[in-house]
């Protein structure tokens, strides 16, 4: 309260660009330390992430299952849960989608079985969430346990469905046979070419869309309709939900529920639309990159799309570098997703104080002192919005 | 009008405080605005002014929480620089919280020790703090259990034991931040011979308070403060109280009931609209927080409930507003009879046009992070005029919003500012519009004005008594007697739990209903004027 609060612009733009470059600079250091130069490593990752159609698939390819996940955190976050369960959620979610591609695709024309496909990982995902939603509402059990638990658990009822149910005789690979192609979401090559543009054959499909939907959903749902605004007014004051007459068990279960069938429709990436068949942990930490995507994206579906585009270039660029540059490995990559989760997340305002001051330095004496003291007052709203935001995360770890 | 500040009357020995041309900004709020403050050695000063007056912040900058932006601060003619509270310590400054800072689960003793310990060894320090302690005690009659767990101590006697603390540390300033905040007036009056000894004993007080008749009481000189200006400083010799809550608010207030209105002889009261009979409540502790609590509210009147804080106020209002369930008892309103299994929820409540200001402002009746047209209609959102079908309509939302701040005066009248922003009383109109635009048979009211400045408190009972005027029934819960007095027309005072007196308001005075606010059931009929430690278990509540 007593610094200088800072212009929403600077909230919402400048301050997480910054953040983002310290990320570089703390990751630049540990390169060179390593005997790389890190601005080959840099521009080969631009390039392998943005520089070329086939890249920018990739990227957005990774970035559809990180738009899922991310939005499971917020809307979880946004009732006060922290839901850490995305991980075993998105592995039910595609045993789900799965399980139905696997029984009715033969029976089925794509446009009645991938609306059946999503519906099921939705439902599956949803499902996996509860169980903890309820444990939490009822039991006073805490969900952050209990979805931790939950990954096992999917994790190794996947693997032993696989292993005993879903491996077609005589396979060596622990995978379910390959769907029939009315349960093949179709690819963004595809879909372009309907178009009659030319796009390479990549990963990413139709699912793009449909996070974008999901993420336009989530911001209807939690800005605009009466159950997002009570589930909000619950996250951040479970005595005010109260005292509004809203049962805050019901929210529980309503913020769960919604969470775990977003984090379940990352089988319509993983499964439908990539793989096409059912693996084993096809998920791949993209659950607890939706942590790190929730948080920079500050819980709000368009940071949690641009932030989602961004660890999907990390990562389809990452891979370039480690196979293009000698002696830089996959971990270095991993390291550079750390700097960035510590910087842009852990340390989001450690930055704040400072640019405010120089923001103020460079105002002063520019413009009368009446507007200085109102824009003062209104982006002093702001950066309190943001710090609740992280009150309460803690609120939620504390009573949720 | 204002600025009759400075230069007061040069009293003879060195003053104990020189704070000259005090400036602190925070953002765009001049908070502190060339402030100066002269404090006699030896006198008990008195800060007064609204909230957000800057006196706080001035007490800050002395005790050195916050550093002033410009300015000098001299203590007993020393020009010093304060940065850190211990800075101030050192000085032989001392502050006495509104919050006590007591370690709960310490002994007194120990809590005055700690961080001050005189020796490596445990058992040698304890004893040499305990003999000082004993002579410091005997000395200004400030007498403290010093085995006790804090947590066992009441109110007053946490007090004390602050008071205590600050003296040990060689506190020759002491600053006492709204010392009476949370005592009866009994122990108010205990509080103040102390002071009184303290004063004899050449300890120089300043205490920051909204309460103007105990300055009145116990200070020497007072100041007052006005957006973060000194507007008015006088000996108390030569004020008046009126004078006082001029200068405070810059326009002349009414305090007092107005005998026109039906001060002595209230109104005849209606029909009864909300029924309660033996209400109890057990918390999770097996704590009896409620005992067999029975009241009637009719339309047309405002009934009192007073009482120290933390004696079955709170619960008494969540199970009528049906944020808690009752063990036993009944409650009848608008036709429909509740009892336990099947009691009032909030939503129903709302239905049956029972409106409920809470006391807890912060974490009961707005969400602090939502704006202030998402505040405006918490509870009522389902209502067609701010939502259709499943979604919010967020332009009636907002027009709705800003019709209730025109009708509630609430500043600044910005509906997006986040309700955090607003000052307590602000936030309290914006609560008390939402709560009575819709016109209820009955409205629950605790603290109305806790925290509120005395702007706003005028505005706020003018609306309350409009209501009753209505024919609402209003239950008004306080622990400000004074404004029980003034707006009540039947006072039920209540201690642990318990009804222990009802009393029309013409019966009322501040003596009988203390009395009664102390009395327990076993003492009840016996009259005794000493503060009654009785209430030891729910006053820690209190004090937490």
């Amino acid at each position: 309260m007593s610094q200088a609060p800072l212009p929403r612009w600077a909230d919402l733009v400048l301050l997480p660009a910054l953040n983002l470059v310290a990320a570089l600079l703390a990751a630049a250091v540990v390169v060179a330390a390593v005997g790389q130069s890190p601005i080959e490593v840099l521009q080969v990752l631009v390039r392998g992430a943005f520089g070329s159609a086939r890249g920018i698939s990739y990227t957005l390819a990774y970035a559809t299952t990180f738009i899922f996940t991310g939005l499971a955190v917020a809307v979880a976050f946004h009732g006060g849960l922290f839901n850490i369960g995305g991980e075993g959620q998105g592995l039910m979610g595609g045993l789900g989608s799965g399980l139905a591609a696997l029984w009715l695709a033969p029976h089925l024309p794509a446009w009645a079985m991938l609306p059946v496909m999503g519906m099921a990982g939705a439902l599956f995902g949803m499902a996996w969430a509860l169980v903890p939603g309820y444990l939490q509402a009822w039991r006073g059990s805490h969900v952050v346990i209990n979805t931790i638990m939950f990954n096992f658990l999917a994790s190794t009822l996947l693997v032993y469905l696989l292993v005993n149910h879903l491996k077609p005789a005589g396979s060596m690979a622990v995978e379910s046979a390959s769907f029939a192609p009315s349960a093949r979401l179709p690819g963004m090559h595809q879909a372009m070419g309907w178009l009659g543009i030319e796009w390479p054959n990549t990963p990413l499909n139709l699912s793009l869309v449909l996070a974008l939907v999901a993420a336009w959903g989530v911001w209807l749902f939690l800005w605009r309709s009466r159950a997002g605004y009570r589930l909000r007014a619950t996250g951040s004051s479970a005595g005010a939900a109260a005292y509004a007459g809203i049962e805050p068990r019901r929210q529980v279960l309503i913020a769960m529920g919604l969470s775990g069938a977003l984090a379940g429709l990352v089988g319509m990436n993983e499964v439908a639309g990539i793989s096409g068949r059912l693996m084993l942990d096809f998920v791949a930490g993209a659950g607890f990159t939706g942590i790190a995507v929730s948080l920079m994206g500050r819980n709000h579906p368009v940071g949690i799309v641009l932030a989602s585009v961004l660890f999907g270039a990390l990562f389809q660029g990452g891979a370039e570098v480690a196979f293009d540059v000698p002696g830089f490995t996959r971990d270095m990559v991993v390291m550079l997703q750390g700097f960035i989760v510590l910087f842009s997340g852990a340390m989001a305002y450690v930055l704040a104080p400072t640019l405010a001051r120089v923001l103020a330095w460079r105002r002063a004496g520019a413009g009368p002192v009446d507007a200085r003291a109102h824009e003062a007052r209104t982006s002093e709203t702001r950066s309190a919005e943001a710090s609740t935001a992280e009150g309460g995360a803690q609120g939620g770890g504390a009573h949720g | 009008m204002s600025a009759e500040a400075a230069t007061p009357s040069g009293s003879a020995a060195q003053p104990a405080v020189r704070l000259a041309g005090i400036h602190k900004r925070f953002g765009a709020v001049r908070s502190n605005d060339d402030v100066t403050l002269e404090v006699a050695t030896g006198r008990v000063h008195g800060l007064v002014g609204e909230n957000g007056a800057g006196k706080s912040t001035l007490m800050s900058i002395l005790y050195g929480f916050y550093t002033a932006d410009a300015g000098a601060i001299e203590v007993f003619g020393q020009p010093v620089q304060i940065r850190h509270s211990h800075e101030a310590i050192a000085l032989g400054i001392g502050m006495v919280h509104q919050h006590f800072m007591l370690v709960h689960n310490l002994s007194a003793l120990d809590n005055i020790m700690l961080g001050a310990e005189p020796h490596a060894l445990l058992h040698r320090a304890a004893a040499e703090v305990r003999a000082r302690l004993l002579e410091l005690m005997a000395a200004t009659g400030l007498h403290v259990d010093l085995d006790a767990l804090v947590e066992d101590l009441s109110v007053g006697d946490c007090q004390r034991l602050e008071i205590l603390k600050a003296l040990y540390r060689g506190a020759r300033i002491l600053i006492l931040d709204e010392p009476t905040a949370v005592l009866t007036p009994q122990e108010t009056e205990q509080l103040f011979q102390v002071l009184d000894k303290l004063r004899e004993r050449g300890t120089t007080l300043i205490i920051i308070t909204h309460k103007l008749k105990e300055v009145m009481r116990v200070c020497d000189r007072v100041t007052v403060m006005r957006a973060g200006r000194v507007v008015h400083e006088r000996d108390i010799a030569d004020t008046e109280i009126e004078d006082l809550a001029q200068a405070m608010v810059g326009r002349k207030v009414r305090l007092h009931r107005d005998e026109a209105e039906g001060g002595a002889a209230p109104q005849a009261a209606g029909p009864v609209l909300l029924q309660a009979q033996g209400l109890s409540v057990t918390d999770h502790f097996g704590v009896v927080r409620l005992h067999e609590v029975g009241l009637a509210l009719r339309a047309g009147e405002i009934v009192g409930v007073a009482g120290v804080a933390g004696n079955g106020q709170s619960e008494l209002l969540e199970v009528l507003a049906g944020l808690r369930e009752p063990r036993q008892g009944t409650l009848e309103l608008a036709g429909e009879r509740f009892a336990p299994g099947r009691w009032l929820d909030p939503h129903r409540a709302r239905e049956l046009q029972l409106a409920h200001v809470p006391e807890d402002r912060h974490g009961r009746a707005m969400v602090m992070g939502f704006p202030a047209w998402e505040t405006a209609v918490l509870g009522y959102e389902d209502r067609p005029e701010v939502s259709h079908r499943h979604l919010m309509r967020h332009g009636a939302m907002r027009a709705l919003t800003a019709e209730l701040m025109d009708r509630f005066d609430v500043r600044p009248r910005d509906i997006e500012l986040q309700s955090s922003k607003f000052s307590g009383g602000n936030q309290q109109k914006l609560v008390l519009a939402r709560e009575i635009a819709r016109a209820p048979q009955v409205l629950l009211v605790g603290q109305p004005t806790r925290g509120v400045d005395i702007g706003a408190i005028e505005f706020i009972h003018g609306q309350l008594r409009a209501l009753r005027a209505a024919g609402c029934a209003v239950l008004l819960v306080s622990s400000e007697l004074d404004e029980i007095l003034a707006l009540a027309d039947r006072v039920i005072v209540m201690n642990q739990g318990r009804i222990t007196g009802e009393l029309p308001i013409g019966e009322c005075d501040e003596t009988r209903l203390g009395v009664l606010m102390t009395t327990t059931a076993a003492m009840q009929g016996e009259v005794t004027a000493a503060a009654g430690p009785a209430g030891d278990r729910t006053d820690r509540e209190a004090a937490r």
